[in-house]
């Protein structure tokens, strides 16, 4: 950034720092929304006598409890799950449109829950995260390795293409196992939209040790990252073992992906344009990349989140349609600015 | 003496890669003639191919035999006719994406119009509650202002393949995130009529389908012709197309409004039915092994696919009816494995 280039190091790690610190307020801040605003108007005192005195017996500590808190802690940890998945993607394949959705990831799970609920009658979520685990990861294999053939290697546009096309593929399988079994489709048909809304505690319990790991796992890779971003060449004449690092990469992205998908629901947009807001900030360096995105993104989740919860009461637009119509849009002016192939 | 020997040399090969031309062509509409007369003939109700052959005939001979006319003239010949001119029309949007972007993977179901038209037709059936021509129409008018908007997001001093497709694939999202939300705001039922239309199918094939298609084809077919002559100069590139004196803009303006016409009306007519599009060019031009650009051919590649997979969907599964786009996305995902092999070995794309 040319703003901070005059500064020393260590000043600018501060600036940087600094704003990880202002970026974490306001993840405060949005859960607080997302918490205190809802289509049941409740009082500040009542929200907090019901997080520090619960009464079981009340209507409205019962709102909290059920609905407004998981539905957070939901949107925030696969917010930062789909955020550090695409920063992690973005990063191994040093390709700026890698994302689960565009990547066929979302497809591949999407077709895997398909087939659990209508071949084996699966209802549970924890089954659905498995499904959406394996799902996710053939489907990121296939589109991957389709995009790698030929002398450039994954470039991004074949990526997008290879995964466009593989979505497309899985789809009509999805689309035909949906028109056969009518109570897949009602089952399938609000999961497909990627939505915060009903998903209690158990969901919370069941999904956030697999996000914690991949959490984990995506945030050690940034020093591997950015050996990656100098190309593979120079990262392994430093002593880096590609293969590895990308294996590393690899996983953390299928783990997070699969488990956000199985918790919320395919939500296009979020891993693909976060980290890039993050990178105008940061500059290149994974290592800040990562934790900026990891912070970003549940602000721009519980933040559609909230927007599609009061625009048209008293039902709400699902956060998937939201981020949507917030992400399509901003994706388009990054194409119309610059070129995307240079990363 | 040896520039003799050059010339003969390359009238051999041009021969050759003539004759292969033929050899191809003349081979893919033999098979079609051969899958058409296989659907007139196969289905519950069982026919005498020469039983076929007299329905056929009736009009002129006036030899009425009103029940079996009526299976071979209103119900298979409709639907056959249909599966040809829309895979026509698949097939030839498909090869004139995937030469303009230069890009063996672009396809109008994959950049975006299918995306529209399908947005389009969902909101007929569950917004305005319409059904039949009515939302046929709609999808039509969705591919063509999907189509006009990529064209405008993706001018910026003209246009390039890149952004186009990137564009495109945007606004699949912002059309695919329309769908989603009014599939959960209607009822399970008409979920299930926009369902089946997006998979797309000739089952509902009528007769007053196919005049608006073939009139399109009457007309978009020679013109297209005449603009593909083009289109050997534009894959060299905008820049090295301009200097040899090619109207780059006009010649690429064209053609993409011919590849979303034909798009549209096959849309319109049968749905959104996946990746006749898709595979009709780089099967035509793997047939042709170089010695074409594979236009016709991936018309008639194109009317096989769809003709051949609604003969599958119709007969594979003993007691239902597939709907055709089912059975040309399975067709489709193998088709993209094929492509991975074939390309490991061979080491690069198409």
């Amino acid at each position: 950034m040319a703003t901070t280039a005059p500064r020393s190091g260590k000043q600018r790690e501060a600036a940087l720092a600094l704003g990880l610190l202002g970026l974490a307020v306001l993840v405060v801040a949005i859960a607080f929304f997302s918490i205190t605003q809802g289509a049941r108007p409740i009082t500040l005192e009542t929200v907090w006598a019901a997080l520090t005195a619960f009464d079981p017996q009340s209507t409205d500590h019962r709102i909290i409890w059920d609905l407004r808190l998981p539905r957070t802690i939901v949107g925030l940890l696969v917010g930062a799950a789909l955020g550090l998945a695409g920063a992690v993607l973005q990063g191994a394949t040093r390709n700026p449109l890698a994302d689960p959705s565009i990547l066929g990831i979302h497809a591949g799970a999407a077709l895997f829950i398909v087939l659990g609920v209508a071949v084996l009658g699966i209802t549970q979520l924890s089954m659905y995260v498995w499904l959406a685990f394996i799902g996710a990861a053939v489907a990121m294999l296939v589109v991957y390795s389709i995009a790698s053939l030929g002398r450039e290697g994954a470039t991004p546009i074949k990526l997008a293409l290879a995964g466009a096309a593989m979505t497309a593929a899985l789809q009509s399988v999805v689309s035909a196992i949906l028109l056969t079994s009518p109570r897949t489709l009602d089952e399938v048909r609000f999961w497909q939209v990627g939505s915060l809304a009903g998903r209690g505690m158990e969901i919370v319990i069941q999904v956030a040790p697999f996000l914690a790991v991949g959490i984990v796992l995506a945030l050690v890779t940034g020093r591997m990252l950015d050996g990656l971003s100098m190309g593979e060449d120079v990262a392994r004449s430093l002593g880096q073992n590609v293969g590895r690092s990308r294996a590393i990469a690899g996983l953390a992205a299928v783990i997070l992906a699969g488990a956000s998908t199985a918790a919320a629901g395919p939500i296009a947009f979020v891993g693909l344009t976060v980290p890039h807001v993050a990178r105008a900030i940061t500059g290149p360096n994974y290592r800040w990349i990562l934790p900026y995105s990891m912070l970003m993104a549940p602000i721009l989740l519980l933040g559609a989140d909230v927007i599609g919860r009061v625009i048209s009461p008293p039902g709400e637009v699902q956060v998937g349609i939201v981020t949507a119509f917030v992400g399509a849009p901003f994706f388009i002016a990054l194409v119309r600015r610059r070129k995307l192939a240079s990363l | 003496m040896a520039s003799i020997d050059a010339t003969t040399k390359v009238q051999t090969i041009r021969r050759n890669l003539a004759s292969r031309r033929y050899t191809v062509t003349a081979s893919l509409v033999a098979l079609l003639v051969l899958t058409f007369a296989l659907a007139l003939y196969l289905g519950d109700y069982h026919v005498e191919p020469a039983g076929v052959v007299r329905s056929l005939l009736s009009p002129f001979t006036g030899d009425v035999n009103k029940g079996v006319d009526f299976i071979v003239l209103n119900v298979r010949l409709p639907r056959a006719t249909l599966a040809v001119l829309t895979g026509i029309s698949f097939g030839l949007s498909g090869i004139i994406f995937q030469m303009l972007l230069r890009n063996p993977l672009a396809s109008p179901d994959i950049i975006g119009i299918s995306h529209g038209a399908s947005a389009s037709a969902v909101f007929c059936i569950i917004v305005l509650g319409m059904s039949g021509i009515v939302v046929s129409f709609g999808a039509f008018m969705g591919a063509i202002l999907t189509a006009v908007l990529i064209y405008a997001l993706a001018w910026r001093d003209g246009v390039t393949p890149y952004r186009v497709v990137l564009i495109g694939i945007g606004m699949s999202a912002i059309m695919a995130a329309i769908m989603s939300f009014l599939f959960t705001r209607a009822r399970l039922f008409e979920v299930q009529q926009a369902m089946a239309w997006l998979v797309g199918s000739l089952n509902a094939a009528r007769v007053a389908d196919i005049a608006p298609l073939a009139i399109a084809l009457v007309v978009l077919v020679p013109v297209t012709v005449a603009l593909v002559r083009g289109l050997d100069a534009l894959q060299l590139g905008d820049d090295t197309a301009t200097a040899l004196g090619a109207r780059v803009e006009f010649t690429r303006l064209g053609l993409i409004v011919a590849g979303v016409a034909y798009a549209a009306f096959a849309t319109a007519a049968v749905g959104p039915v996946t990746f006749v599009a898709f595979v009709a060019g780089p099967i035509a031009r793997s047939l042709l092994a170089g010695s074409g650009k594979g236009f016709v051919q991936a018309g008639l590649v194109g009317a096989l696919v769809m003709l051949g997979s609604d003969l599958v969907a119709q007969h594979a599964l003993p007691s239902v009816q597939l709907p055709v786009g089912v059975v040309t996305g399975v067709f489709g995902a193998l088709f993209l494995l094929w492509l991975l092999i074939a390309s490991n070995r061979a080491g690069r794309v198409n």
